[in-house]
């Protein structure tokens, strides 16, 4: 978690989707009705202006703050007036979809940045988002659906809050919403059923959601139980938990490289190092003196994959050594390091007579260590 | 993989389909709001939704409601016609003839975990909305976990609540629809008439509802798995990879076949995933190697893994087949202190698993 260890953070609560449509805007808004009449000072900071009336008639009699117009390319685009959130000041401030990409030229490029500062000032945020926008989802999102999501959160954001709340709706039931045009206009109707609406998708996405939800869950449990002497009284078939078993903690080391399939590694990496609740570690070996001696195109894929394990909160290391197998080996022993992520690479015979693939000689030299060989899902076309 | 080259459907699986095709002849369908405790909010969902139906047209009776209702609830049914329930000494009980008389498109029965007076048609309520489904009348209804036969024990562990209204879980996994109503535990108990207090898990007995809450959420997205296997088979599609963890263990004789099953373990646990073990038996097994791959096996199953013996002179490829059948996300092998004949002719098994098993990872464990 970002530091701040200031206890006047405001509190975050996520309402979490797998589509749009399934009603988060909508059980958020009930809430916050709720929550005003219990003599909470609400207030609207980001609402859809294309919401749906059923919707839009939950939004009346809360305070709904005027949203920033900004001129893009010549057109009108709304995004949330954050500082005037931040000078009103509510106690609850309603921000609706998290993981939305804020119009070039405003002051931060995400919206969950911006929830941050609201954050920091003490405001509680309540906020909406689905499940495909999940970071360390991304790569099974596209398996499911064929679809590369662009706009994700990290799930260190996502960990701030201190609630998910699952919105679920039937797959049936989303659909008739759909074809009665609730959802989108008409000409997108057509669209949606036969790309993200379609077929077995939207069972997928609702299982991952609702178990992503449990997971949350989970983790908040084991959060209160880490902090109180209470113990929950449990039927015979007892679930270990956490620091309680005598396992050592999972310490993951991701061997970071130029290859595209770095991304989706880290993402795999860090997703089970979270349900393990162990610690993340990514290494980038070169073979050059200086990390400047690589060809540009490699060293600036590098420092991408380098910034984005940062940015889940990875720790990341940058070695120099001759033989880069051997040296990622022997930094695992090093560092009690339980299991070594590599990425499954192209087994071209041009690449093998290189004798280039790193997994294959990770494994071969790794005989004393766990190796997990992470396949490249993005092969594998969704059907 | 086509769909041809999957295994015969299981007779569960069967018996889900023709439930699904009989009811769907008749186009009725049975609705399940799951919650995890009382005041997530179920019957207010239900109604909205039958009040909704009856508003687009649709022909809407209810059958059986619970308690008392309070004004918002009264608000929500007072549209809606009445089909009384039938006071008996012990208890009310559906009135499934009047219901079969009326004959409408959809019918409200809340709550669906009740035993039937002494003396009635069906012996539980679950068997009287079977039967309205069979003639055609669309169910909504509504359910408690404590109320799942198989969840009944560990809900009163955690709250000390006990019940003996219950359902089979297969009722669950049988319904077209299932919907989980979630509220965090703090507006659950707010409503139960409690203090309310800060987001999150704050106390004791939000602590318990969040338990429960988990299970729920869990259970719901097992019903969904169980209906999206359904789907990929009934329309011939791909499986569907990555909604959940399975991990499949291959089982040698030479590799630590404990310490792949300890993990295992603790890997199904954490992801709620699957676990899965397997064995491929190549002729010439000698006896001592048969013993130890058994007492892997009472290991495995004692770990909570699904056990399988594949028979094939082609260890690598039974092992990914079956993967492939079982959606495995990982595979699970150990290296060998052990070279066979085998293994100097076509090279190390592991680095050949690794290259065979396309989208699926593989993680090796030492010796």
């Amino acid at each position: 978690m970002p530091p701040d260890g200031n206890s006047a953070r405001g509190i975050l609560k996520i309402y979490l989707g797998y589509a749009a449509g399934v009603g988060k805007t909508f059980q958020m808004l009930v809430d916050a009705q709720a929550a005003a009449q219990r003599g909470a000072d609400v207030c609207v900071a980001y609402f859809e202006p294309h919401a749906r009336p059923d919707t839009i008639a939950q939004v009346q009699g809360l305070d709904i703050l005027p949203h920033r117009k900004i001129d893009y390319r010549g057109k009108i685009f709304e995004e949330m007036n954050t500082e005037a959130v931040l000078r009103r000041k509510p106690q609850i401030a309603l921000v609706d979809e998290l993981a939305h990409t804020n119009i070039p030229g405003s002051e931060r490029s995400k919206r969950w940045e911006d929830v941050q500062l609201l954050l920091n000032a003490g405001i509680e945020v309540w906020t909406t988002m689905n499940v495909q926008h999940i970071e360390s989802l991304n790569d099974q999102i596209w398996q499911i659906t064929g679809i590369q999501v662009r706009e994700t959160v990290p799930d260190w954001v996502i960990r701030q809050a201190a609630e998910i709340v699952a919105v679920d709706v039937t797959p049936d039931a989303l659909l008739n919403r759909l074809k009665r045009g609730a959802i989108y206009k008409p000409e997108m109707v057509q669209k949606a059923l036969t790309g993200f609406f379609k077929g077995s998708n939207l069972g997928a996405l609702r299982e991952l959601a609702l178990r992503q939800a449990a997971h949350e869950v989970d983790l908040r449990q084991s959060a209160y139980d880490a902090s109180s002497a209470y113990q929950l009284p449990r039927v015979s078939e007892a679930r270990q938990v956490g620091v309680a078993d005598n396992q050592p903690k999972e310490h993951i080391l991701i061997h970071i490289t130029e290859e595209p399939s770095t991304a989706m590694l880290i993402r795999r990496g860090r997703r089970v190092a979270d349900y393990l609740q162990g610690n993340c570690t990514a290494i980038f070996v070169h073979r050059t003196p200086q990390l400047t001696g690589l060809p540009v195109d490699e060293r600036e894929a590098v420092e991408k994959h380098l910034r984005f394990a940062r940015s889940l909160q990875i720790e990341t290391r940058v070695i120099s050594a001759p033989d880069i197998p051997r040296a990622v080996v022997e930094y695992a022993r090093q560092n009690n390091v339980t299991q070594i992520f590599v990425a499954q690479s192209q087994t071209s015979l041009r690449e093998r007579l290189k004798r280039r693939n790193f997994a294959e000689n990770i494994v071969r030299l790794a005989q004393d260590l766990q190796v997990t060989v992470v396949a490249d899902r993005s092969r594998r076309p969704a059907t | 993989m086509r769909v041809s080259d999957l295994p015969r459907p299981s007779p569960e699986r069967l018996l889900r389909q023709v439930q699904a095709e009989e009811s769907k002849r008749w186009g009725a369908k049975l609705k399940i709001f799951l919650g995890y405790a009382p005041g997530v909010g179920k019957t207010y969902r239900m109604l909205d939704e039958a009040r909704r139906r009856h508003q687009r047209g649709e022909d809407v009776v209810v059958g059986a409601l619970q308690g008392e209702q309070s004004e918002e609830v009264q608000a929500l049914t007072q549209n809606l016609e009445l089909i009384p329930p039938i006071q008996m000494t012990a208890g009310e009980v559906v009135d499934v003839t009047a219901i079969l008389g009326r004959a409408p498109q959809v019918c409200v029965i809340d709550p669906l975990a009740m035993k039937n007076p002494e003396g009635s048609r069906n012996s539980y309520r679950w068997q009287d909305v079977q039967e309205l489904l069979r003639n055609g009348i669309s169910v909504l209804t509504s359910v408690n976990l404590l109320h799942v036969e198989e969840y009944k024990d560990k809900v009163q562990a955690i709250t000390g609540k006990d019940t003996t209204e219950t359902i089979p879980k297969s009722f669950l996994l049988a319904a077209d629809d299932i919907v989980i109503v979630d509220v965090p535990p703090d507006l659950c108990l707010w409503r139960q008439g409690e203090k309310l207090t800060a987001t999150g898990i704050s106390n004791r007995q939000e602590r318990k509802l969040s338990e429960l809450r988990e299970l729920a959420l869990l259970l719901t997205a097992e019903v969904v798995d169980a209906q999206l296997e359904s789907y990929v088979h009934a329309h011939g599609i791909e499986p569907v990879f990555g909604t959940h963890e399975r991990f499949l263990i291959c089982m040698t004789p030479h590799s630590n076949a404990p310490a792949m099953i300890e993990s295992g373990k603790r890997n199904k646990e954490r992801f709620q995933g699957e676990l899965y073990a397997a064995y491929v038996c190549e002729p010439g097994q000698s006896r001592k190697d048969g013993a130890k791959i058994r007492r892997y096996f009472e290991a495995a199953e004692q770990a909570g893994a699904a056990t399988e013996v594949l028979e094939s002179d082609d260890p690598i490829s039974a092992i990914v087949d079956f993967a492939r059948q079982k959606r495995i996300t990982q595979i699970f092998i150990g290296n060998s202190d052990h070279n066979s004949w085998r293994d100097r002719i076509f090279g190390d098994p592991v680095l050949r698993l690794i290259r065979a098993a396309d989208g699926i990872d593989v993680r090796v464990f030492p010796h």
